[in-house]
């Protein structure tokens, strides 16, 4: 299908593409990987009459660690952090994100900025950036801000993102010793949406849960965290019998809708068993399993 | 609201059109180019007829604006064959990797662009790297099975002695 008509730019500085969002409000969209906008835009569920381009912006794609953070540009393209060796050994919770997102081809386009402004709860990135407790740094014209991300997606389709503000970088911060993070995704077949996902990081100290975040994909209409599975894990010894209650925990605060992808039942259950799984496989990452 | 000019390389020619910013770069390759080797079998972004190779890399034609292929290079099935039969098509010839043949445009982009990253792919890799390409005929062992003839062929050309490679391009 073809799409409504729209005027182009292709701005190639942050300051100039902020001009064109401030001139045109809201009949102007930002254009990154495309790779959810211009399904869009075919199916006419977007029609903006403004397209600013992003892609002619340089020094937005990068990935690279400093003392405090993994820092990402936002125009990373998914293909990239998934072949990162710094991600990779680093953050495999993020590689095991980047890989089961969508299919390499669309991957070559769609950026981890693009996942995140989107904010489409069946997206896989913002469970995961939820669990890694990211920031957002986000550009507008008064300069640049930190967002922290459990203030970043405020309702469906929704960030607090203003109109004339670009998502610029996302910071993750360094995992400290004993750490371990885990992504997985149960879904139909390469491509799909998540039927469900679920996301953990935590850190062990002597023994101990010191902290641990949770996030879940596609089982309610923001992206969440599963607080009450967490605040029942945190300071405990970890073994079976609390993964399994955790498990319930979340199955139980999670809001999934049944749709093609299955019941509500059948997701809750998901979550549970799946929730259960990303713990453990979090736990022997922290004790160095790869 | 009007047209646009577009300047890329395609298959090594310089083009230069007048396009609406809207154009996909699929209906501008296939109806503005009349590159019809690059199909369309979905709206979705989800099927890979549509594979072409941008830059390097192999990415969905119909979901990228003919404005946003500005400065850029992009090469379609048509060229694949430029020097007779490319060790792809061979591969998909020798193994029987189509039947309809719809996909198979795409499924051999795809593939040329994975095999300029890793000539020596195992089974497993290759059944990645063609993830986002679907055929509804084969069930992909066949395509799997040409992709890995057509890597073997090409690694061993790599590996020949250069003054063979040398001869080659002369000739
Ligand atoms: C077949 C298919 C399968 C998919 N499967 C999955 C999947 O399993 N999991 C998953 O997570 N995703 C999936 N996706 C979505 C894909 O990952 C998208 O590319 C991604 O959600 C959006 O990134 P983009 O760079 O393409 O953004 P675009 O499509 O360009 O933009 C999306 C939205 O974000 C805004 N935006 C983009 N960048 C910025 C920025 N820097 N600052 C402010 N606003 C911005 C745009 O204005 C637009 O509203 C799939 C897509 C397809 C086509």
């Amino acid at each position: 299908m073809i799409p409504g008509k729209f005027e182009y730019f292709a701005p190639t500085s942050v300051s100039e593409a902020i001009g064109l969002l401030g001139q045109y409000g809201s009949e102007a969209k930002i254009l990154a990987g495309g790779q959810s906008l211009i399904p869009a835009m075919r199916f006419r569920l977007a029609q903006p009459e403004i397209l600013v381009d992003i892609n002619r912006i340089q020094g937005l794609e990068y990935v690279r660690e400093t003392d405090d953070y993994l820092e990402i540009g936002a125009l990373t393209r998914e293909s990239a952090i998934e072949k990162s060796t710094i991600v990779q050994q680093r953050y495999p919770m993020l590689a095991d994100t980047a890989r089961v997102i969508a299919d390499p081809l669309v991957r070559n386009m769609a950026t981890i900025g693009g996942n995140l402004a989107h904010a489409d709860p069946a997206n896989d990135h913002p469970a995961t950036i939820l669990a890694y407790n990211a920031r957002i740094v986000a550009e507008g014209p008064g300069g640049e801000r930190i967002i922290p991300v459990d203030d970043f997606f405020i309702g469906i389709f929704e960030t607090s993102l203003e109109r004339d503000e670009i998502l610029k970088e996302i910071l993750i911060p360094s995992p400290p010793g004993g750490s371990g993070g885990a992504y997985l995704k149960i879904e139909r077949k390469v491509g799909d949406y998540a039927v469900v996902g679920v996301a953990v990081q935590l850190t062990m100290e002597d023994g101990l849960f010191k902290s641990i975040r949770i996030g879940l994909t596609n089982v309610s209409s923001t992206p969440m965290r599963a607080r009450a599975a967490e605040a029942l894990l945190v300071g405990q010894t970890p073994e079976e019998a609390l993964f399994d209650k955790a498990g319930r925990v979340a199955a139980a605060e999670c809001e999934p809708w049944a749709d093609l992808r299955g019941s509500e039942e059948y997701k809750r259950d998901l979550v549970r068993v799946v929730t259960k799984r990303a713990i453990r496989k979090a736990i022997e990452r922290a004790n160095g399993v790869l | 609201m009007g047209t646009r000019t577009v300047n890329l390389t395609v298959n090594g020619q310089a083009v230069t059109r007048e396009v609406e910013p809207r154009l996909l770069l699929v209906h501008f390759i296939r109806e503005d180019l009349s590159l019809t080797g690059t199909h369309i079998g979905c709206d979705t972004t989800s099927c890979g007829a549509c594979t072409i190779i941008m830059d390097g890399k192999a990415v969905k034609s119909c979901t990228i604006f003919a404005v946003q292929a500005e400065g850029r290079s992009i090469e379609t099935i048509e060229d694949v064959a430029k020097d007779g039969l490319h060790p792809l098509q061979e591969g998909f010839w020798e193994k029987h990797g189509l039947q309809c043949g719809f996909c198979t445009p795409g499924m051999i982009m795809c593939s040329k662009a994975f095999l300029q990253e890793n000539d020596q792919p195992t089974e497993a890799e290759i059944r990645w790297a063609i993830s986002g390409n679907l055929c509804r005929c084969t069930g992909y062992v066949k395509i799997v099975e040409a992709i890995q003839y057509a890597a073997e062929k090409m690694h061993e050309k790599a590996n020949q002695p250069t003054q063979v490679q040398e001869q080659e391009v002369v000739a």
